[in-house]
């Protein structure tokens, strides 16, 4: 029965082995999404839909979990979450709220900047600036996970920019009201 | 069967044995039917050579029909009995129908909630109206291959929600189709424009039909066609420009409609009026209401400007679907056209304008959908033999559970890649609590009243615990057909709940069974004869590719599981020289299922060929 090995093995490997790349914070995506496809095309159901329902199942079972780890590569804080969860430094987002005061000090002020908000160019100027906060903590994750290998700090890393996309969609939804 | 294929995917077991696989667009205005034949997708004419069969049923009397151009010339005549854009109604409760008032027939409510329509030949569901159209296109394509069709794909707006695909296959089922796949309809036309110009990049799919609007957004590298979003309007197509451009001669005229007839007989002559105008700038409306001739002078700026705020709204939902797929108007390759409603110059005008480039229509945009429907079938019959497509849709609605307070909790977004498994885990709120009720909708909207109910289930069984305490891992699963199974089980104990969603305006086996029995009354025994024959040609298949892969892979197997596998192959070759239909296809079944693991390690190995393909190439 070697072969019931085989399959638990891989279909429990990490996200990083299933799509062979290296298990950093720092991807290519154009080659994730190169990737995707090609195993896709290995494994998607419809490669097998006339062949019973046997092959369907297996196929299934492939093909989501190749979306899955998919999904969780290709977004830069569903990533960084797997790689601390991985190294024993999980983000227990719902458990642990506890931000530095500056960091939330920052967050009300955007709040309170969100709620005044009364045109597009306003709404603008406060994307660029949410824009620009994400990019400055995606970079600091890259340092902190892959340069630095320090997990903690990189978990409380990404539950900031947990808040941060929260108050992106909120952004987004003032869009919608705004017309645009 | 599973295992050829495996070592070879895409390939047929025996190219002998082609399958007719059919590409359905069953449309608000017209449908068609097409197949690839000699590598061509083409669409299928009727013996009058006409590929376009208006979606339009005709009830004379109980027995009698009409299907088609004999029902739209009676329309006129017979208005309430004569059934048009039914798809309008597809999977819809009465308190859905918003355009009731315009409509030209009557209609109620039904059993579990589903529209009936008032006919000469009682209350028609609009599945089974569906049914009428989608049997006539089956008869055309098996009178054009002088066969029976394995299987067909039939397309839907990439907007419509379980009740109405759900509803549509049921439609198809009771239309005697096997139903291979439903698509959606931007995808479909992405797959024939796809192939046929050989493109790459990002590409919007605006499909404006008779009822609806569908907007898709999709993304083609090497055959590879993944939908990044979907969006539209279920509700917005050429009938309401029909609807706003009577409404108007109507209103400039002073003229009031006082029957059916009058209302049919302005909607006719508006839809004319439309079609003239795409060509013209200047029509005469002509219609008889209530026995006097109303003639108005009709210029095309004025039509444009009655429908401007229709055009608008197909705009808005453009946008919409730009920001999902997080992207901007000019990073798209191309925009596709589809749908008649596209020919009216001031869509094509709006869309031009609204991505700064001209559109591509090179296609028929009436047969594009069904194209590329066929091209699918064709892959999913397993007759393409060098497998080079492969689609990777998205569900376009969330998916999620009614939580405290009637709010919605999301489990899978909309856009996700299909098939998908999402999970979260829930807890109990009460002390003690051992059941957990889970109301599964979809929609965008927070509160549930707002969305579409899917299904309702219990979980049982829960150890008496404090509030807070159980944990509740509810799992969803959407399968590459897009259904949706849901399954709950409490972690701690090990109990478990689960349901395979049948939406609520679907139709039960039971009713579908009856309703084989009344209207498409086929002999017991010919069903019995075809059961036999597609057990036996299973049979064969199963047998031929298990053999393939033992050839092929059979060190893989110790002693005991060879032996098993090959008494279980006698079996089913006994079992396949008898006459018992159900004894064969169980003999079948039990292949496959000892052969599951087998064929689970080959596919590993196909995928780990896959992985060290990769290696060298990045070498």
């Amino acid at each position: 029965m070697c072969w019931r090995f085989f399959i638990a093995m891989n279909l429990n490997d990490t996200d990083f082995e299933l799509f062979a790349v290296p298990a950093t914070f720092a991807q290519d995506r154009a080659a994730l999404d190169a990737r995707w496809k090609e195993l896709q095309r290995e494994a998607h159901p419809d490669r097998f839909a006339a062949q019973g329902a046997a092959a369907q199942r297996v196929a299934m079972q492939w093909s989501v979990r190749i979306n899955e780890a998919y999904q969780r590569l290709k977004d830069p804080v569903r990533r960084a979450s797997y790689i601390c969860e991985l190294h024993g430094a999980p983000v227990n987002a719902e458990n642990n709220t506890a931000m530095p005061p500056d960091f939330l000090m920052q967050q009300m002020e955007w709040r309170e900047a969100l709620d005044e908000v009364e045109d597009i160019a306003a709404l603008e100027r406060l994307q660029a600036e949410v824009d620009a906060g994400r990019a400055r903590a995606l970079s600091s994750l890259d340092w902190l996970i892959d340069e630095k290998g320090d997990y903690p700090a990189a978990a409380q890393q990404v539950r900031a920019l947990m808040f941060i996309e929260r108050f992106g969609h909120d952004v987004e939804a003032k869009s919608d009201q705004l017309g645009q | 069967m599973a295992l050829l294929q495996i070592s070879e995917p895409g390939q047929a077991p025996d190219p002998h044995q082609r399958r007719i696989a059919v590409g359905i667009d069953l449309g608000t205005t017209h449908s068609l039917v097409a197949s690839v034949r000699n590598g061509v997708a083409e669409c299928l004419p009727d013996d009058q050579g006409r590929v376009l069969l208006p979606s339009v049923v005709r009830y004379l009397d109980k027995e009698r029909r009409q299907i088609g151009f004999d029902a739209v010339a009676a329309r006129a005549q017979d208005p309430s009995n004569t059934i048009t854009s039914v798809k309008r109604l597809m999977g819809r409760g009465l308190a859905d129908v918003t355009h009731r008032a315009a409509m030209s027939y009557a209609i109620g409510g039904g059993d579990g909630g589903m529209v009936q329509v008032h006919t000469a030949a009682g209350d028609k569901s609009p599945v089974e109206i569906s049914a009428e159209i989608l049997a006539t296109l089956r008869y055309r394509a098996e009178d054009t291959f002088d066969d029976e069709l394995y299987g067909a794909v039939i397309t839907v707006p990439a907007y419509f929600d379980e009740g109405q695909r759900q509803a549509t296959k049921d439609a198809a089922q009771l239309a005697g189709l096997n139903v291979l796949r439903l698509i959606s309809e931007p995808t479909a036309a992405a797959i024939a424009y796809g192939l046929d110009n050989a493109s790459e990049g990002v590409y919007a799919v605006y499909d404006l039909g008779g009822g609806t609007l569908d907007i898709s957004i999709l993304r083609l590298t090497q055959g590879v066609f993944e939908v990044i979003a979907t969006g539209g309007d279920s509700a917005l197509g050429g009938d309401d420009y029909d609807h706003a451009l009577a409404d108007f001669v109507l209103a400039q005229s002073g003229v009031q409609t006082a029957s059916e007839t009058d209302k049919a007989a302005v909607l006719v002559a508006a839809r004319a009026a439309k079609e003239a105008l795409t060509d013209a700038d200047t029509v005469t409306f002509a219609a008889d209401v209530g026995g006097q001739p109303l003639r108005f002078a009709l210029q095309r700026a004025q039509f444009d400007a009655a429908t401007k705020v229709l055009t608008d709204r197909t705009l808005a939902a453009v946008r919409k679907a730009l920001r999902d797929a997080k992207l901007k108007a000019d990073d798209l390759q191309g925009i596709v056209l589809v749908g008649g409603s596209t020919r009216m110059p001031q869509v094509r005008e709006a869309v031009a304008q609204f991505f700064g480039r001209e559109p591509l229509v090179n296609l028929n945009p009436d047969e594009v959908v069904a194209l590329g429907a066929a091209i699918q079938a064709n892959q999913l019959a397993g007759n393409n033999g060098a497998g080079e497509l492969l689609l990777l849709d998205v569900i376009p609605l969330s998916l999620g559970l009614e939580t405290m307070g009637g709010l919605v909790e999301r489990i899978v977004p909309r856009n996700q890649t299909i098939p998908t498994a999402m999970a979260q885990d829930f807890t109990t709120y009460q002390d003690g609590q051992t059941a957990l009720a889970l109301h599964v909708v979809q929609g965008e909207r927070d509160l549930v009243a707002d969305c579409r109910s899917l299904a309702r289930f219990t979980l049982r069984g829960i150890p008496p615990m404090a509030a807070g305490a159980a944990r509740i891992r509810v799992t969803f699963t959407v399968d590459a057909d897009g259904l949706l199974s849901v399954s709950a089980k409490e972690q701690a104990s090990g109990v478990e709940a689960s349901v395979t969603v049948k939406p609520s305006y679907g139709l039960s086996d039971d009713q579908i069974a009856t309703m084989l029995q009344e209207s498409f009354s086929t002999a017991q025994q010919d069903m019995q004869a075809r059961a036999l024959v597609e057990a036996r040609v299973d049979a064969e298949r199963m047998l031929l590719a298990t053999k393939s892969a033992l050839d092929a892979d059979g060190d893989l197997l110790d002693a005991q599981e060879r032996t098993a596998i090959d008494a279980s192959m006698s079996a089913l070759r006994l079992s396949a020289q008898g006459n018992d239909a159900a004894a064969i296809e169980a003999a079948t079944k039990a292949l496959a299922e000892i052969t599951e693991p087998f064929a689970a390690q080959r596919m590993n190995a196909g995928i780990a060929r896959a992985l060290s393909g990769r290696k060298v190439e990045s070498l």
